[in-house]
């Protein structure tokens, strides 16, 4: 591997970042002009959306069951094991449910658009889109930017309802809890600003998936083994911006609402 | 709107230039400070048929897509159809590709779409009706004697039936321009003929202007010394050794023009390198 001096590096690293903003914008704005791809859009939704129901509805279920398990012990030390309900469903509202929802669609669908584009970059698909006077961006960027956004908002919703399940199914059956006060106790612990918080969240997983994901593939470079490097580099950026945007939305919404 | 681009075109065409389709003018353009062109200058007149010869990694493909505007150059001027794609914002670059066919070196099919979708893409794309679409790809793929595939999938074709439905989807939109490249690489000698057929049937039937790359010599001057017969439906060789004079070469080594001229004028030439390269 020739060595790269640091100037080239930060460079190409800024490049990089560029490149990436000038996409996002394009991708943003493209809905707002005509052609639109409205056929596509609903495709990346069944695909996207639909395709990834199966993930989400298994690890929220199991994040719910083993959250109520795992905090029994401590609620059970200061004799608040009827709070269970409230803990699962403020963890799951507010964090674990978007969350998680986030990195399990990162992982289906970022690393899904990163290998799809990808494959069309190195075939000259995407130059062929160009030359039969087909913006790819409008075509094949936008629809996947506005379908993540529109279903991650429904699968985390999805998941923060089977997670919540989930838990009462412990509560009731391994930790002896009444259903109705479990349901009660869960109800009662969210407010406005914690349901405003857990949904606010993937919108900007999705927008990080979507653009990460098209961003890879995109500039993909280097054949087969260039598809396989965007693939993984999609799904490791994306997942770390998500954990890192998770957080500063965290502390905004705690600022704005004070919880 | 072709007749109003037609109409701009010969507007910013420089007086003298009027029946140039392509013109290069010191064009130059670098890869990670790799020269790949350089200071390249040419013109490619309507109707014509320009074969772009040279050895491997001389800058040909690259050529081809800074014609379609796909690359834009470091320094120098590219017009096609009189307008400057080399400074064109991409949005007006798509109006005017309305006008090129494009045939890609991998054949650059679309996957993930069937045949008739891959050769109907820019009619769906300008939302022809569907009838009317259907009926223009099945006369596409009767040019290059393909119908029978129309409901395949890319990845069930072969290389050679792959060329052809690239270029059924070059022609669907009677383009003006048509730019090949390396339609013939990789393919066996009776598939690279029958594409050189297609392309000989375009250049003497619909007179198109056309660029086509090619690493194969055998290709190039069967184009220049055969025409199509449209009543035989076959190529037969030019009475008394005679070469089609609408055919021209443009040869390229390392990045620069090593010959510019028709194919008297390449056969009979005196450089050395150019001699050997052709022996």
């Amino acid at each position: 591997m020739p060595f790269v001096s640091p100037e080239d590096f930060a460079k190409q690293k800024v490049a990089a970042v560029q490149e990436y903003s000038i996409l996002s914008w394009q991708a943003v704005s493209a809905i707002f002009s005509r052609p639109r791809y409205w056929a596509d859009i609903y495709t990346q939704m069944d695909s996207i959306g639909v395709g990834s129901m199966p993930i989400i509805v298994l690890t929220g279920f199991f994040t719910g069951c083993v959250l109520a398990l795992q905090s029994a012990t401590s609620l059970k030390a200061f004799g608040a094991i009827s709070m269970t309900g409230n803990l699962v469903a403020l963890s799951m509202v507010k964090e674990l449910g978007p969350v998680l929802t986030g990195l399990m669609v990162s992982g289906r669908n970022a690393a899904g658009m990163a290998s799809e584009l990808g494959s069309m970059k190195v075939t000259e698909q995407i130059d062929a889109m160009r030359a039969l006077g087909t913006d790819p961006v409008r075509k094949l960027v936008t629809p996947r930017l506005y379908a993540t956004i529109f279903m991650l908002f429904f699968l985390t919703i999805v998941a923060d309802a089977v997670g919540i399940a989930g838990g009462a199914l412990v509560s009731v059956t391994l930790l002896g809890l009444n259903a109705s006060s479990y349901f009660h106790a869960s109800y009662r612990a969210l407010e406005y600003a914690d349901v405003v918080q857990g949904l606010t969240k993937p919108l900007f997983s999705a927008f990080i998936i979507a653009t990460v994901g098209c961003y890879f593939g995109m500039s993909t470079k280097g054949g087969t083994q260039g598809v396989g490097r965007s693939t993984t580099q999609a799904v490791v950026f994306s997942s770390v911006f998500i954990i890192i945007v998770d957080f500063l939305v965290s502390r905004a919404m705690i600022g704005i609402f004070g919880r | 709107m072709a007749e109003q681009l037609v109409h701009e075109g010969l507007q910013s065409a420089a007086p003298g230039e009027q029946g140039s389709v392509v013109v290069f003018e010191d064009v130059s353009i670098a890869f990670d400070l790799k020269t790949v062109l350089d200071d390249i200058s040419f013109s490619v007149d309507h109707g014509e048929t320009r074969i772009i010869l040279g050895p491997a990694g001389g800058g040909k493909s690259v050529l081809m897509k800074l014609a379609n505007g796909l690359l834009r150059p470091d320094s120098g001027k590219i017009r096609v159809f009189g307008q400057e794609v080399s400074s064109m914002p991409e949005r007006d670059l798509f109006k005017l590709r309305a006008r090129i066919g494009m045939v890609f070196q991998e054949s650059a099919l679309f996957d993930s779409l069937s045949v008739e979708d891959n050769v109907a893409y820019r009619l769906h794309e300008e939302h022809v009706p569907e009838e009317e679409a259907h009926k223009r790809v099945v006369e596409a793929l009767k040019f290059v004697e393909l119908e029978q595939a129309i409901d395949k999938f890319p990845p069930e074709l072969s290389g050679g039936m792959r060329r052809r439905v690239s270029i059924a989807r070059a022609i669907i939109s009677r383009p003006d321009l048509i730019l090949y490249d390396s339609p013939t690489g990789g393919l066996d000698p009776i598939t690279s003929t029958t594409i050189v057929e297609l392309v000989m049937k375009q250049r003497d039937v619909s007179h198109t202007t056309s660029l086509m790359i090619t690493h194969r010599l055998q290709d190039a001057f069967t184009l220049a010394m055969n025409r199509f017969n449209p009543q035989t439906g076959k190529m037969e060789p030019i009475p008394n050794g005679g070469v089609d004079e609408s055919t021209k070469f443009l040869v390229l080594n390392e990045g620069k023009i090593v010959f510019d001229g028709t194919t008297h004028e390449l056969v009979h030439s005196t450089d050395p390198w150019l001699r050997q390269y052709l022996s």
